[in-house]
């Protein structure tokens, strides 16, 4: 099994005619996704590499039964499409678009949760489930089928961390990156939570970085729910402590948001954490091979 | 109440949306804009220009350093003139001030308040609830965060759903719960609803008033401004792109701004050049395991082209410091032979002739290696993985220094 996409994914494309739509839905499509549909306001009866495109996503999903909506709309335009998406019952949404305003999707996050479909993103690189479905704009070259489950805030990070469990012999159920804007449709806990429910992952990477404090509630999460045992790594070290203006974060911080703060909250909670990339694949392969 | 965590880092601002605080003055400005009351005032950046305003505006004034870092009133940053004299005297000590590696260039002058009271007003973006949380209270000033340690109850918080509003019931319960004074309770309500209005308007990620003072003529006046804007909004903000040009001081971060890169200004030695804001900060945090120095944060950005690189670069290059380049590329939406292309146009352009050092993989990595490989002077050098990408920078690095 994976989680979230998998051979059942129908995939219809929201942007497939702009020059990065185009792009990585072809490439979605040539990895073996079941890309069903596109769409593109005014193209509707083109297509894109053989992919039909609609006017609506509500017309795509009437015609094509697609259950999946990726997102590659410039941000100005995103939220319309997120919404639309909402509104054509699919129950998955994947946004790659990077700049939404934060309130804007401070909105839509609001509206989504009053319902029951699950969007992952915005400003991610999608989902792939190595062998079965990639959905966003992953390298898929460093990704193989196998029993890790990963999950990152990181795009970038996500393909290092791959490539370095790809050398050690390791492969993946799913790889979801969740974004790294201040609002995302699905956090830590959400996907560990998938993961630990898939009987085909055995062990979960949680790849965090500096700023909020979805870390530190993953691991007290970790703790008390997920039997799946997890390693973790974060980004962020060297990164120097900022300016701040105002009082209002400080009086309601309950975390530092530095990486070594995280650190410590996962390692608090038995979570195992990497220094550098190399070392997060090494810890993997330990956790893998003491099962 | 919820724990958001927010700001405390300034790699939030590439990471997790970028962000950008205003001076007091701008924030004052907008406030103004939407019918919050504030002193009257102006900027100057003279000592000679801050008598001519205490002039203008007559009786006692306050003399105020404008730079973006708190505990600026106990670091001397803020001194009442009884004359325009002193105002003079005041703003020549305060220019040039360097205020927790801030240094003061404007100083705003503004009409002195008689102050009855000091209460604490935001409204903030609640990361962990993903909502805007209003924060109200009566012993506002200086010591409000030790206050809400020591003190919670002393500040009213209340959540605000963000598709239905504001609305007075809220500004009621926050009023009474903070226990403002009753003379002073019309006042609150009505800047808590415009101050929300202001933090949704303008698309800001934190307004706050602290103090927000019950003067003794009982007017309710804010007498200070702390406005944060999500830069991700600017598009539908031309005003506020103009505050945002005047606010980078940093001759690097200037350029970069100008260029639409995400910089950050370091003080090492080795120049870095990645794509997505993790990766890069994974990059730096094995240059030092390494035992080297980044000179740097940079983050190319998703679907880096070719003319982005060569952007990148000229920030980069702009720092004497660095001795050193190294670029780290992992392609998924960026690729490898769009990078490639523009390392070497901006070598050509820039005549760079420091040690770099290249790791490429992901979308289109053969490509990008072969142009590498065929093109490249010699000053370029090509490391199969991240580590040893690191380890070679910094050794070269280190080089350079004996």
């Amino acid at each position: 099994m994976s989680i979230l996409v998998d051979k059942n994914t129908k995939l219809v494309v929201q942007g497939i005619t702009g020059r990065e739509g185009a792009f990585h839905a072809t490439r979605n499509k040539a990895y073996g996704t079941n890309v069903v549909a596109g769409v593109t306001p005014g193209k509707a009866g083109q297509d894109v590499e053989g992919i039909p495109v609609f006017n609506t996503v509500r017309d795509a999903v009437e015609e094509t039964g697609a259950n999946t909506a990726m997102v590659f709309v410039p941000p100005r335009f995103a939220t319309d499409a997120l919404y639309e998406a909402i509104e054509s019952g699919v129950d998955l949404i994947i946004c790659i678009t990077e700049g939404i305003p934060a309130h804007d999707m401070m909105q839509v996050y609001t509206h989504l949760r009053r319902g029951n479909q699950t969007l992952i993103g915005p400003n991610c690189p999608g989902i792939i489930s190595p062998g079965r479905a990639s959905v966003g704009i992953m390298p898929t070259q460093v990704f193989n089928p196998g029993r890790v489950g990963l999950v990152s805030r990181s795009g970038t990070l996500t393909y290092q961390i791959s490539k370095e469990l790809a050398a050690l012999g390791i492969g993946q159920s799913s790889v979801v990156g969740i974004g790294g804007d201040p609002v995302v449709g699905s956090s830590f806990i959400d996907i560990v939570t998938r993961f630990d429910a898939d009987p085909e992952t055995d062990l979960i990477v949680m790849v965090g970085e500096i700023g909020g404090n979805e870390e530190e509630k993953a691991a007290e999460f970790i703790a008390a729910n997920v039997s799946t045992p997890v390693v973790s790594y974060i980004a962020g070290f060297q990164a120097p402590p900022g300016k701040q203006m105002g009082h209002a974060g400080a009086i309601i911080t309950g975390s530092s948001g530095t990486a070594q703060g995280k650190k410590e909250a996962l390692e608090a909670k038995g979570v195992r954490v990497g220094t550098n990339p190399t070392e997060v694949a090494e810890l993997a392969q330990q956790a893998l091979a003491a099962q | 109440m919820a724990l958001p965590s927010d700001g405390a880092i300034c790699f939030v601002n590439t990471s997790q949306g970028r962000r950008l605080d205003l001076f007091e003055y701008q924030g004052k400005q907008l406030f103004a804009r939407h019918g919050i009351p504030v002193p009257r005032g102006e900027v100057a950046d003279t000592p000679e220009a801050a008598r001519a305003a205490a002039e203008r505006i007559g009786g006692k004034v306050v003399v105020k350093a404008q730079v973006q870092i708190g505990g600026r009133g106990k670091a001397g940053g803020i001194q009442l003139a009884d004359t325009p004299e002193e105002a003079e005297a005041h703003a020549r000590k305060i220019l040039g001030m360097d205020i927790r590696g801030h240094i003061v260039h404007t100083v705003w002058i503004e009409a002195a308040s008689e102050i009855a009271k000091e209460y604490y007003a935001s409204v903030t973006f609640d990361r962990g609830e993903k909502k805007p949380l209003v924060m109200l209270s009566a012993a506002g000033g200086m010591d409000i965060e030790e206050v809400a340690r020591t003190r919670p109850e002393a500040l009213a918080t209340v959540h605000i759903d963000p598709l239905t509003g504001f609305q007075a019931h809220h500004a009621r319960w926050l009023v009474y719960h903070a226990a403002i004074d009753q003379g002073a309770q019309q006042g609150v309500v009505k800047i808590l609803q415009q101050l929300y209005q202001a933090f949704t308007e303008l698309d800001t990620m934190l307004v706050e008033i602290n103090p927000l003072i019950w003067t003794a003529s009982g007017d309710v006046v804010a007498l200070d401004a702390k406005v944060t804007i999500d830069n991700n909004a600017l598009y539908r903000h031309p005003e506020l792109l103009e505050m945002q040009q005047s606010v980078t001081e940093d001759p690097q971060e200037r350029l970069a701004q100008e260029k639409g890169v995400t910089y950050v200004k370091l003080d090492g030695d080795v120049g870095i050049l990645g794509n997505g804001a993790g990766l890069v900060m994974s990059t730096l945090d094995v240059v030092a395991l390494a035992g080297g120095r980044p000179a740097n944060f940079l983050d190319a950005g998703g679907g880096s082209k070719a003319d982005e690189v060569v952007a990148a670069l000229e920030v980069l290059l702009s720092d004497p410091k660095v001795k050193v380049l190294l670029v780290n590329i992992f392609g998924g939406i960026t690729r490898c032979d769009e990078v490639a292309t523009g390392l070497l146009t901006a070598l050509d352009k820039l005549g760079a002739t420091l040690p770099i050092v290249v790791r490429l993989d992901g979308t289109n990595e053969d490509e990008g290696r072969r142009i590498i490989a065929e093109q490249a002077p010699a000053n370029v050098v090509v490391e199969a993985t991240m580590l040893s990408a690191a380890k070679r920078a910094v050794e070269l690095a280190q080089g350079v220094e004996a």
